[in-house]
């Protein structure tokens, strides 16, 4: 670590401007960036799997709601469902004395909120999409086995569609992870917060944005190269046989 | 508009005659708006301040034909090193960092800063140990973030936001315990002079280290421009020794921000 320390100095000496201070900015931003996007994805996919289910129901009353939220958070800018959650409810009259102001104090959670309900909007189309592509001879099967339909939901439909969501559902991840560039709005400071924070003190945005831009390059093809490999993995018996 | 043509005109040949730069005579001052009394828009869409009212009278003092362009402040020098305009006066403090890119006239002017928050709060400002944990909001690369950042870093939790006004809603909710600002900036943005204001002037008004504050605000140029700059210099010198400064300032403003001429 000593050696390490020396050999970082070292590197970065005669630069005035990545020096272990300004780097440790980038590095606290990539923890930002990478908690954010996690949690947001991970919660946003798992609302997205009964949302997409509900979507497809024949009942109105279920069907409809679900369309109407993934309709809107698909329909507007990301930016501006973060500027109204962070921003706008401040003036909902008596928020400040519930609960609910302990979360929505901070900048975190209400970036939180907004990457996750726009994400769910978005993967629930996904695995609406794909559920809807369910071959019917797989159903007609499950059916002449007497499967009920929660049974057959779970075991036939479900893998299968979130096989299929898989490409699209790998295009949203990287989606999310560029979307998040704009937490820095709210004071956060994400990746693209600290390359704001340099730019800003050093006046060379080329020095800062580009070193930035390569980090979320790298975040983007660890994000690909997962999703190869769940890919072939997951996918590997709809590959042809000679392909 | 004949006239001003015929100005130009006159201009352009004059420079021509002393073989000068051919952008000398028309030239462009980019300015961040809005920042009152400094700069803001009439109802109208006017540009009106005093660095409005200033750069003019240098203008003229200098046979310059300028016109304003607008800019956010966190793109200027950039838009100044790629020929966007050719000067910024817009309450641009000189530092060693942007003395690194731009050439600075002599200051013009010099504010201080000051510690806002909300009425109804006690802070002691001089108590570090009482600080440890309050949040502080402060725009994003200005000099009050330098400070903040520096003297403040490990104390404060600091939230860097574009605009001062994002500022003021967040200390407003709550979300924010402190904001640091230049002083006519929080004049305008918290009104903490009024009697129904929410927020207050805690502590001393800062002005040192000169090393974060500089030496005041001062136009900037591209750093091959001295002969610009040279007659904005002068320019300055001049308004400020007929007392047109002093008249200027005092449609603006109710406190001296006036510096002994040619200090830096």
């Amino acid at each position: 670590m000593e050696q390490l320390n020396a050999w970082f100095t070292e590197l970065l000496s005669g630069n005035a401007i990545f020096t272990a201070n300004t780097l440790g900015y980038y590095l606290d931003g990539l923890g930002s960036t990478v908690r954010l996007v996690f949690l947001s994805l991970i919660i946003g996919l798992v609302l997205a799997v009964p949302l997409a289910i509900a979507r497809g129901s024949r009942r109105k009353w279920i069907k409809w709601p679900v369309f109407l939220y993934t309709y809107v958070f698909r329909g507007t800018p990301l930016l501006i469902q973060l500027y109204l959650i962070y921003y706008g409810v401040v003036f909902i009259e008596g928020i400040q004395d519930t609960f609910l102001w302990a979360i929505l104090k901070d900048a975190f959670y209400p970036a939180l909120i907004a990457f996750t309900l726009n994400t769910a909007a978005y993967t629930t189309e996904i695995f609406h999409g794909a559920i809807k592509a369910t071959p019917r001879g797989d159903i007609e099967s499950a059916r002449a086995y007497g499967m009920s339909r929660a049974l057959m939901m779970r075991r036939i439909i479900m893998p299968s569609a979130f096989r299929r969501a898989l490409p699209a559902y790998g295009n949203e991840v990287i989606f999310m992870l560029h979307a998040s560039a704009i937490a820095s709005v709210v004071t956060i400071m994400d990746l693209t917060g600290a390359a704001r924070f340099v730019y800003a003190r050093f006046y060379a945005p080329f020095d800062a944005f580009l070193f930035v831009a390569a980090i979320y390059l790298c975040l983007t093809f660890a994000i690909l190269y997962l999703f190869r490999y769940l890919e072939k993995k997951l996918l590997a018996h709809l590959k042809p046989i000679n392909g | 508009m004949k006239k001003l043509l015929a100005l130009t005109l006159l201009g352009v040949v004059m420079t021509t005659a002393t073989a000068q730069a051919r952008d000398t005579d028309e030239v462009r001052l980019a300015i961040d708006v809005p920042y009152e009394p400094f700069v803001y828009r009439t109802p109208a869409g006017e540009l009106e301040g005093f660095e409005i009212d200033l750069g003019n009278e240098l203008c003229k003092r200098a046979n310059l034909d300028c016109t304003w362009v607008e800019q956010s402040w966190d793109g200027i020098i950039p838009g100044l090193l790629s020929r966007k305009y050719d000067a910024i006066l817009s309450s641009m403090a000189i530092t060693p960092e942007r003395e690194n890119q731009v050439l600075f006239s002599i200051p013009y002017y010099n504010t201080p800063s000051v510690w806002i928050t909300r009425r109804d709060r006690d802070i002691d400002i001089n108590d570090k140990d009482a600080l440890e944990g309050l949040s502080v909001g402060v725009q994003r690369g200005t000099i009050r973030d330098s400070y903040v950042t520096q003297m403040y870093g490990d104390t404060l939790d600091i939230r860097r936001y574009s605009s001062s006004q994002d500022v003021a809603n967040d200390l407003v909710s709550g979300r924010l315990d402190l904001s640091f600002e230049d002083y006519p900036l929080a004049v305008d943005t918290f009104h903490f002079k009024d009697d129904d204001s929410e927020f207050k002037k805690i502590g001393e008004s800062i002005k040192k280290p000169v090393s974060i504050f500089g030496k005041g605000a001062a136009m900037a140029f591209r750093k091959r421009d001295r002969e610009l700059a040279e007659k904005f210099n002068q320019a300055i010198r001049d308004v400020y020794a007929d007392g047109t400064y002093e008249k200027l300032m005092k449609q603006y403003f109710d406190y001296d921000l006036s510096l002994p001429v040619g200090e830096k």
